[in-house]
């Protein structure tokens, strides 16, 4: 059955580092949400479903798994309504340009999400650059509470994750002809049709694959919405910090991350799944 | 005949794919010094009859001999044979020098030796400034001559060629094949080369292995395959032809209402009768068939003509000698010689 | 795309907008870290280059630095070990379970960071690993190893078969064929790769924060503790260090292989 040996053995040394350092942790995750947790001695033995049931009753817990999926959602949306466009741009310059928005756009990934989160809360700080200069025009009297707000959330998470959605629509522009722009032009098409009827169709895979990652990494962010939402704007990763680390309640911390991992993969597998069934014709 | 005809060897060679059977029990004796071309449409199994050869392929069975070595099971890269590959395949990270000296560093040829030898192997192929250069400076042509160098290079036993002309422009492949032929003579060495062009195989082919399906339909001198196909597909891929489709007595042939002449001794029943476009010339007197011209078409050093008949489609070529030619709308009359026919069983 | 039709003024003025987004976060760290106060302020009343000599005595933060250079470097190299030959399983060979094999060695992309560093804590102190410098490689490794993965895969599939067949009908072993011909080819791919996933480990934060410990703290984590504190000078210059650093090494990045390629795991 097994023909040639080479790839398994080729594989094995990757495949055993995911088995033992990725899978059998998620299992015994898995496990460890299900122990009770004793408060004072840390997890206890034995088997228990009141840590998921805590997850499903208490309204602590409604708020911030509902914040956390606005959050995503919120963050999904404005990077596809600013992150479409700007691919789209990035197409259409020249060269030279491109090489320096390239840059511009997709070098911020490269650089750490402390250090761009930290320019977010120099912006937006009440003593932050946007407030001192609007009081100094004389626009404001006292500073605008940005910090610690959902929407400046939003924003700086629009701001880390939008060059993914860029390179997901870049890479299905790329693979767009453009001679099929012309033969539309060519038929009476004016640029705002063109785009509708026959770019954005085909950018539909590129769009998809987008949204799944910046839905998934907005869900999971840790780094900033723990710096700019702060102490009272929980989102269920900064949830799980506070059991882990701060009570203690490992159980509990484990429960809401399988939830966490369970809502990601339901919603990025289902929406793949839906939209491949709609637009089946463009995926070849 | 004083070489070995039985030089390369393929005998009852099978190779299976899922439900495809690529090549079907093919065998076929290559004479040393002979210029071989499988010639076939794609999916014939010329190309994986080619790769058997080579080694990349493992036959479901049968054996592939070299001058009585069973070559059947030995690896790649122990067979020692020159192959000319599609794309070319130079090594993009190597000059072509170092492309050239790839083979003979295999062998643990000492530098000298190497160097002499990559020296003819440039002369050879007319790159003598070009050692430094790396592939993608090449065109298309020079790197085509590069990878012939490459595979002679070794000084192989049989050089085998797949498809080796195929990305390059119309003209350019004409000087390729008449440079291939002159170098093929030159150095006396088998040659099996892989083609789908059948103008390629005719011009430089000692023996066309014409295959279909996996098996081979006819073989054979470039000359007899054309006079003489054994059947529809023969006559057809190999030129043009004109297929009269009817029952024989033996005399005349009945295609539709109209009555053909047919060679004497040609088969009775039902019958295909061949005849090719050249053979036909047009007649005011004394036709055998009555025809209108739908098209006419001007291909440089002749003229080939469409005619509508009571019989089918026509095509006849007239060569393109200035004198005046009938024009697209006029009836002609259309004859042959009935020797120029050839008539073949029909399969059921 | 090779026809530049001109863009219209609103895209214009659109992608100018995008751009002073993208940039603003940054542009403020690096213009803060030049002021000349004591506390968040801008350099157009005094700047001054004392933040950057503040770094000289942060000890502290030099160690975390170098701690994550080490810690970035080893699980980009293990990665590349790992990723190379399984990528070359994958890319070059048709074998039973090959797409699951691939999903699992993708999947720490779909896996939120911070379930998997929970699931790590827990699981390194059970073995009584917990903040040891081989956990934390480990950990990194593991999330950083796709990255490596694609762009193998990427390399190797593009490899033409007919080049190792040429080398092989003159005569090349197959060990010989691999050594000269296809690692070398391929080598541009797992180059990239192994600077992306170097990358990825020094900025990341929260496996690291759970994972780490105070003895194995990495820069990212000490920035971030840090912050909690206080917003302060000191995390802006250190920050504008590191953007310097992060720009040449993506201007180098986009020279040899395009930074959208090697960014989205696709080779030439």
């Amino acid at each position: 059955m097994i023909r040639n040996p080479l790839p398994w053995w080729l594989a094995s040394p990757a495949a055993l580092l995911m088995l033992a350092f990725l899978a059998l942790p998620m299992v015994m995750l898995l496990g460890l949400s299900l122990n009770p947790f004793v408060p004072g001695a840390g997890v206890g033995e034995g088997f228990t479903l009141s840590h998921y049931a805590d997850l499903a009753t208490d309204d602590y817990f409604h708020t911030i798994f509902g914040r956390t999926l606005a959050l995503s959602f919120w963050v999904t949306l404005g990077c596809l309504l600013i992150g479409v466009p700007e691919a789209w741009v990035l197409s259409r310059l020249s060269p030279r340009w491109r090489a320096v928005s390239m840059v511009i756009v997709l070098g911020p990934l490269l650089i750490s999400v402390i250090v761009r989160t930290l320019g977010w809360a120099i912006l937006l700080g009440s003593e932050g650059v946007i407030n001192r200069s609007l009081m100094a025009l004389g626009w404001i009297d006292a500073p605008i509470r940005m910090m610690y707000t959902f929407s400046a959330m939003t924003v700086a998470l629009v701001h880390v994750l939008v060059p993914f959605m860029v390179l997901a629509v870049w890479a299905s522009l790329q693979r767009l002809d453009p001679a099929t722009l012309q033969a539309a032009a060519s038929l009476g098409a004016p640029p705002t049709t063109v785009f509708r009827r026959v770019v954005l169709p085909q950018v539909v895979p590129g769009m998809l694959s987008g949204v799944l990652i910046v839905f998934a990494m907005a869900a999971s962010a840790f780094a900033t919405p723990a710096i700019i939402g702060g102490r009272r704007l929980k989102v269920v990763p900064t949830t799980i910090y506070d059991e882990f680390l701060g009570n203690l309640n490992w159980p509990l911390g484990a429960a809401l991350a399988a939830v966490l991992l369970v809502i990601v993969l339901v919603v990025t597998l289902g929406t793949n799944r839906w939209v491949e069934r709609r637009w089946r014709r463009v995926f070849e | 005949m004083s070489t070995n005809p039985g030089f390369l060897r393929l005998e009852r060679l099978t190779k299976r794919y899922e439900r495809i059977t690529a090549v079907d029990d093919l065998s076929l004796d290559i004479a040393q010094g002979e210029f071989v071309c499988l010639l076939g449409p794609s999916g014939c199994g010329k190309t994986t009859t080619l790769q058997m050869v080579a080694g990349f392929v493992a036959p479901d069975a049968g054996r592939i001999l070299l001058d009585g070595r069973d070559l059947t099971t030995v690896p790649a890269h122990q067979r020692g044979l020159g192959i000319v590959f599609q794309g070319y395949a130079l090594f993009p990270h190597m000059t072509v020098a170092q492309n050239l000296a790839f083979g003979l560093q295999m062998r643990k040829l000492g530098a000298t030796e190497t160097n002499e030898r990559i020296a003819q192997a440039l002369e050879l192929v007319h790159l003598q400034d070009h050692a430094q250069r790396l592939p993608r400076e090449l065109s298309g042509g020079q790197r085509q001559r590069v990878a012939l160098a490459r595979a002679l290079i070794i000084q192989p036993p049989v050089l085998l060629l797949d498809e080796p002309m195929g990305a390059l422009d119309a003209k350019l492949r004409e000087d390729m094949q008449i440079e291939l032929r002159a170098l093929q003579r030159r150095l006396g060495i088998t040659t099996v080369m892989v083609t789908h062009d059948q103008s390629e195989a005719l011009s430089l082919a000692d023996r066309v292995v014409l295959m279909q399906t996996g098996r081979i339909a006819q073989m054979g001198r470039p000359h007899e395959l054309y006079e003489q196909p054994n059947g529809r597909f023969s006559s057809t891929f190999l030129g043009k032809a004109n297929i009269f489709s009817g029952t024989s007595d033996g005399q005349m042939i009945q295609v539709g209402s109209v009555r053909l002449p047919v060679p004497p001794g040609s088969p009775p029943g039902a019958v295909d009768c061949i005849v090719r476009p050249e053979r036909m010339r047009f007649a005011s007197s004394q036709a055998l068939l009555q025809g209108e011209i739908v098209a006419r078409v001007f291909l440089g050093n002749h003229w080939l003509f469409q005619i509508s008949t009571p019989v089918g489609d026509v095509q006849l070529t007239e060569p393109n000698t200035g004198l005046p030619l009938p024009s697209e709308g006029s009836r002609v009359g259309l004859l042959w010689t009935p020797d120029d026919a050839r008539v073949i069983a029909r399969n059921a | 795309m090779s026809s530049p039709a001109r863009l219209s003024w609103p895209l214009r003025l659109f992608h100018s907008l995008f751009a002073v987004f993208m940039l603003a976060p940054l542009l403020m760290v690096v213009l803060v870290s030049l002021t000349d106060k004591g506390y968040i302020a801008l350099p157009f009343s005094g700047a001054s280059w004392r933040w950057y000599a503040a770094i000289a005595d942060a000890h502290d933060f030099i160690t975390a630095f170098i701690n994550s250079l080490w810690l970035a470097a080893a699980a980009a190299t293990i990665s590349a070990l790992l990723a190379v030959p399984a990528g070359l399983a994958i890319a070059w060979h048709r074998f039973a379970g090959r797409d699951a094999l691939l999903g699992l060695l993708l999947s720490p992309l779909m896996v939120p960071h911070i379930v998997l560093a929970i699931a790590l804590l827990k699981f390194f102190t059970l073995i009584g690993a917990s903040s040891t410098w081989w956990g934390l490689t480990l950990s990194h490794t593991v999330i950083v190893l796709p990255y490596v993965l694609r762009l193998v895969v990427a390399a190797a599939t593009g490899h033409e078969r007919s080049i190792s067949q040429a080398a092989q009908s003159l005569g090349a072993p197959p060990w010989v064929v691999f050594w000269r011909i296809e690692l070398p080819l391929i080598l541009p791919g797992v180059t990239g790769g192994w600077i992306i996933a170097f990358i990825n480990s020094f900025d990341e934060v929260t496996m690291s924060l759970f994972v780490a410990s105070a003895s194995t703290a990495t820069l990212p984590v000490k920035m971030y503790n840090h912050i909690a504190h206080t917003i302060d000078p000191l995390l802006a210059s250190i920050s504008t260090v590191l953007i310097v650093l992060t720009l040449v090494l993506m201007l180098a990045l986009d020279r040899f292989f395009g930074l959208d390629r090697v960014l989205s795991g696709r080779s030439n």
